[in-house]
Formats: structure tokens, sequence, C-alpha cells
């Protein structure tokens, strides 16, 4: 890239070992954190869609199993969203310490 | 995809007890929004000097604001109008869209947003790019983006023009050009710059009236939300048919209503929304506005806390319009109008100030989606295919490739505003957004992933991926229900997701490991890496 002012070393940044502590530590975050949103929400379609008679069970008053079940998405959205940008704070300082030579 | 903008055929028939278009208030208020945002676009001119500035807004938006600005780029009229409009008329399914448009963001934060901003520049083919061979990449990702682009922007001017044509009665086609030359305007003289601040200032409108719709609804029950879930639980429409509890699942997508294939199609609908978003050229371009990875990933918490506020508002004036209107202010020709629910809530609730503030904010809607996709289609053209397909990526003059963007912007209008136009108020623009997301969700998707995370992949895998998936998910609408007659409609469901989107993986993955292995993008994976999780040598921000 042309605002590079000494040409990097990418291999040797990649293979340090805190760099690749930090990335197998961030991908098992967002593959683990991927295959449970994806099961919570997917089983939303799921369950409504086979399972109506189960789903328009009421709990709160007039509100159903289905309703209070699609809310919670959004707050499993949230929750995720919150526990990714907290971890991430942290990464970024592992990151910014693996490559403060080239700052 | 079958609310949303579906019935917009019916819209532009007389609906009946509807307020009368082209009230001065009305009419006041749409003018006070183009003035408004032609100033904007005038103080953004004068700022925009060079190919960062023009594409990207200097890559200087905060994280707050850009999170305004992904939530205006991505909340359509069809969010808005059609959601609210399909859950007042369908119930609890129309409510899953709502659910499926705000966890979509999940994908957006963790797998895209900030790699994206790392390693690339101005376009979503920049990280695709990346370590593999630039032009055949580029040039499928760059049609790819177009036909995402066109698809929906053609989707929006049809809905723009018929709703404009209900709100100020303006005819259909004054109103498809007068959207098509403001969003011109917009992009040609102010760049990314100045459609960021309309999608700003779009969602912030759009939020007030939200807010104000729901209190009002909430106000109608007596201020009781368990008054107000009984009153849904048997919706009679203002006391005009039986009472219908709308808050069980299955009236659209119900064995009942839909035969067999119902469930099927809605899991698959939900697939395409909650991967499609991540995969959509307009939204992911925002993420090149802010200075770095972090002000990436903070807006997209921002624009999660907006947009997941929004669709939870839905309930109100989604539900809450089948407790108050009668359906004969919300029928036009003898058919439910979705896309009139809104404003005429509005106007029952509020009067006549009200309504015309919602309809201003239905157009401010429109022009801010419509302005996000002309800038990330004509910068997907100018800087993919022209500087780096044709011209192998050296730019002949400084200012060429900002220079024909501009020019693409005006083809791309042209070109959307004529066939919006040729296809008249009657097309089913549900079918375009419908193939806009699934295009997003099989082709984009499954290549920006995998060039992420995946070393052993290669060019063909990724000209595999996208063609495959851009290819599957046509073919697959057009052979749907909503395809032309003649082919005879064989594909049992309305949104091909389901099968599109592990054929476009199953492609990138098969064009990989079936083809020689390519050294050189394998080396490069460590530099992408390492650029991806610290922003080393990512693009930096221009000082004004």
């Amino acid at each position: 890239m042309s605002d590079q002012k000494s040409p990097v070393n990418w291999d040797a940044l990649e293979a340090k070992p805190e760099f690749r502590s930090l990335v197998s530590r961030k991908t098992r975050f967002i593959v683990s954190a991927t295959i449970f949103f994806m099961a919570y929400y997917l089983a939303l379609p799921v369950l409504v869609g086979w399972f109506p008679e189960l789903m328009k069970t009421q709990v709160l008053g007039k509100v159903n199993i289905a309703y209070i079940f699609a809310l919670s998405q959004f707050l499993m959205a949230w929750i995720i969203a919150f526990m990714y940008v907290r971890k991430a704070s942290a990464w970024d300082k592992e990151a910014a310490a693996v490559i403060k030579d080239h700052h | 995809m079958s609310i949303t903008l579906s019935m917009l055929a019916e819209a532009a028939a007389q609906v009946a007890a509807q307020p009368k278009a082209g009230s001065p208030i009305a009419l006041t208020m749409f003018f006070g929004f183009v003035g408004l945002t032609l100033l904007i676009t005038f103080w953004a001119a004068k700022k925009n000097t060079g190919a960062s500035a023009y594409f990207a807004a200097g890559r200087s938006i905060t994280g707050w604001q850009n999170g305004l600005a992904v939530a205006g780029d991505y909340m359509s009229a069809a969010s808005f109008l059609g959601i609210s409009g399909a859950i007042c008329l369908n119930g609890y399914d129309g409510f899953m869209y709502s659910v499926g448009f705000l966890v979509a963001y999940i994908t957006v934060l963790l797998v895209v947003a900030e790699p994206l901003r790392n390693a690339g520049k101005y376009t979503m083919a920049d990280l695709l790019a990346y370590r593999l061979k630039p032009r055949p990449v580029r040039a499928m990702a760059s049609l790819s983006t177009l036909t995402v682009s066109t698809f929906y922007m053609i989707a929006q001017m049809v809905g723009a023009g018929v709703i404009i044509e209900k709100l100020i009665g303006a005819s259909f086609h004054v109103a498809v050009i007068g959207v098509g030359v403001l969003m011109l305007v917009y992009v040609v003289f102010g760049g990314m710059l100045a459609t960021t601040w309309v999608q700003i200032i779009k969602a912030i409108l759009l939020m007030i009236g939200a807010f104000m719709l729901s209190f009002l609804v909430l106000k109608h029950h007596g201020y009781s939300i368990v008054n107000f879930f009984d009153s849904i639980s048997a919706a009679t429409y203002a006391g005009t048919e039986a009472a219908k509890n709308l808050l069980e699942p299955g009236l659209q997508y119900g064995k009942a209503v839909k035969g067999p294939w119902g469930p099927t199609d809605f899991l698959s609908l939900s697939l395409a929304l909650v991967l499609g978003t991540a995969g959509l050229p307009h939204i992911l371009v925002r993420f090149y506005t802010v200075p770095d990875a972090k002000t990436a990933r903070s807006s997209v918490v921002w624009a999660m806390a907006i947009i997941g506020i929004f669709y939870i508002l839905t309930t109100f004036f989604g539900f809450g319009a089948a407790t108050i209107l009668q359906k004969a202010q919300i029928l036009s020709d003898g058919k439910p109008n979705p896309n009139m629910v809104a404003p005429v809530l509005a106007q029952f609730l509020g009067g006549e100030l009200f309504f015309a503030f919602i309809s201003a904010v239905a157009f401010a809607t429109i022009l801010a989606v419509v302005a996000g996709l002309t800038m990330s289609a004509s910068a997907s053209f100018a800087h993919d295919f022209y500087s780096n397909v044709i011209h192998h990526g050296k730019e002949n003059r400084p200012g060429q490739e900002v220079k024909v963007a501009r020019i693409t912007a005006f083809v791309v209008g042209a070109v959307s505003i004529s066939i919006a136009i040729y296809l008249g108020p009657s097309v089913n623009a549900a079918f375009l957004v419908g193939l806009a997301f699934a295009v997003a969700a099989s082709a984009n998707l499954p290549v920006i992933v995998l060039s992420v995370f995946w070393k052993r992949f290669n060019t063909t895998g990724a000209t595999a991926g996208l063609s495959v998936g851009l290819a599957s998910a046509i073919i697959l609408i057009l052979l749907s229900k909503n395809g032309p007659a003649f082919l005879g409609h064989p594909f049992p469901l309305e949104n091909p997701g389901i099968v599109s989107i592990p054929l476009g993986f199953l492609a990138a993955y098969l064009g990989t490991i079936l083809t020689k292995r390519d050294p050189e993008a394998e080396a490069k994976f460590a530099e992408l890496t390492v650029r991806a999780h610290t922003g080393l040598g990512a693009e930096k921000a221009v000082a004004h």
C-alpha cells in the first residue's frame, strides 16, 4: 500500500505466537457465537412452521410463546453484540501490541 | 418477500376513505425536506475533493453518525410501510421480517464489518480481490453488486412512484422522475458525504415518526400494554371483522394458508434475510466511511440499537393498526393495501399534520435508500470494473475514477428510472427485493466469508461461488410462482435461499478444491489476516 513507509514483513507478523493465539481465540468466539445465534434464530421459523400449536400457548396474559420467542431474538442479538464488543476492545490492545514496531 | 411492496399494484388505485393527496401541509413538509437535503448536498460538494472524499466521505464519519446512516440506508420504504402493513394484515408472520432484519446484523458485526474496513478501500470486491486474481474476481463481484443494487433500486423506485402519487398527488411518472433526479443530485454532486447526511436525517425522522405513532397507539389503548395485547389477540379492525388473534403464527405462511411448502418457504425467507444483509453492497460500503475498524464496529452497534428499537416498535403500529383502523380504510379495489396502513393510521390518530409528517418520512426513506444504492453501484463500476478490470488497477489521470463514478451514477439512475416507468406501478416489487436479498446471500456472502477464513480459497472458487450463487438465485426465482407464466412455476418456494445459499457455498468450495492450489493467494493470506485483525496498513481518514 502506498501509505506504508517501510515494507512490512507480513509473514513474520503472522507467525508471532501472540498473534496466532489472538486470531485463534477470536475465530473460536466468532464461530461459536455464529453457531449459537443461527441455531437460536432458525429455531423460530422451525418451531413456528412445524409446531404452531405449541407456539400459540399463551403464557403472559394473551401473549403467547411465539411472540415472546420472537422478542427474545432482539435481546439475543443485543447480548451477543455486547459480548463481542467487550471482548473486541481487549483484542484491540493485543493487536496493537503485535504491530507496535510498525507505528 | 410476498409482503413489503407486493401490493403496489393495488396501491395505484383509489383507496377508500383515504386522506386526500396533495394537502398544503404535506407539500410544505416535502419541500422543506428537499430544501434541507439540497443545502447539505451543496455543503458536501464543496468538501468533495479526491476519490476518498467522494467514495468514502473522507473516512471521517463518526461511530454514531455511521450507525444512524446504516440504519437510514437499510430501513427502506419496504420496512416502514411494508412491514407495518404486513403485520396489520397477517399479524405475527409479518413481524418475522422485523426479527430477521435485526438478527442479520450479528453477521455484519462478527464477520464482515472490520475485515472489510481494514483490508478494503471503496467496494466489497476490494476484500475479495485482495489475495486472489483481481480481474475475474472484481468483474464477477461488480456484476453481482450491480445486479443486487439495480433490482433493489427498481423496487424502491416503483414503490416511491406509487406512494408519492398517493401522498402528494403527483402522477406515477412525475414521482419516479422526481425521486430519480433528486437522488442523482445527491450522489453526483454530494457523493458519499451528502448521501450519509441524507441517511442520518432520514433515520432520525423515521425514529421520531415511529415513536410518535407507537405512543398514539398506546394512548388509544389507555396507555395499557395489557389492554393493547388483549386487543390484538382479538383484533376486529375497529369492529368491522370477526375477531382474529393476530399474535398467532401461520396467517401468512402456515400450512393451512400456504400449503405444505409454507413452513419451508418461511425458513428459506428467514435464511435469506439473516445472511443477505451482510452481502448487501450498499450496506457494506458504509463501513469505508469511518476512520478505522473500531469505529466500524461501534457503528454496527449503534445501528443495531436503532434498527432493533425500530423493529420492536412495529409491534405497536403494525399490530395496533389492526385494532384501530377499519378494513375499509386499508383496502383498495377490495384488496388490502399494506403500504398505506402507516400513513392512514397516522391520519386517524394524529390528524392532517401528522399524516403530512409520516408522508414526508416515507419520502425521505425512499430517497435515502436509493441514494445509497446508486452510490454503491457507481462506486463498484468505477472502482472495480473501470479502474481494475479495464485499466489493470492503474488510474490514468487523477480524478478519473470519480468522474467515471459520476457518469455511472447518471447511467444507473437513468436506467432504473426508465425500467421503473416501463414496468409501471403494477410490477411485483417484492419479487425484485426478494431477488436482491437472495443474490446477496447466495453470491456475495459465501465468498466474503471464505476469503477471510479459508487460506486455500482461490480465484476459481471465488468466481464459481459468485456466479453459481447469482445464477441459482435468479433461476430459482424465475421458476417460482413469481416468475413468468411460460416457465410453468415448477419451483415450489417463493424464496430460493434455502437452496441457492448452500449452492453458493458449495460452488465456492468445489471450485477451490477441484483446481490446483494458488501459492500466491495462500502466501498473501498471512498479509490479509494481519491486516484484517490489526488494521495495519488500512486506508487512513483524510483530514479536512
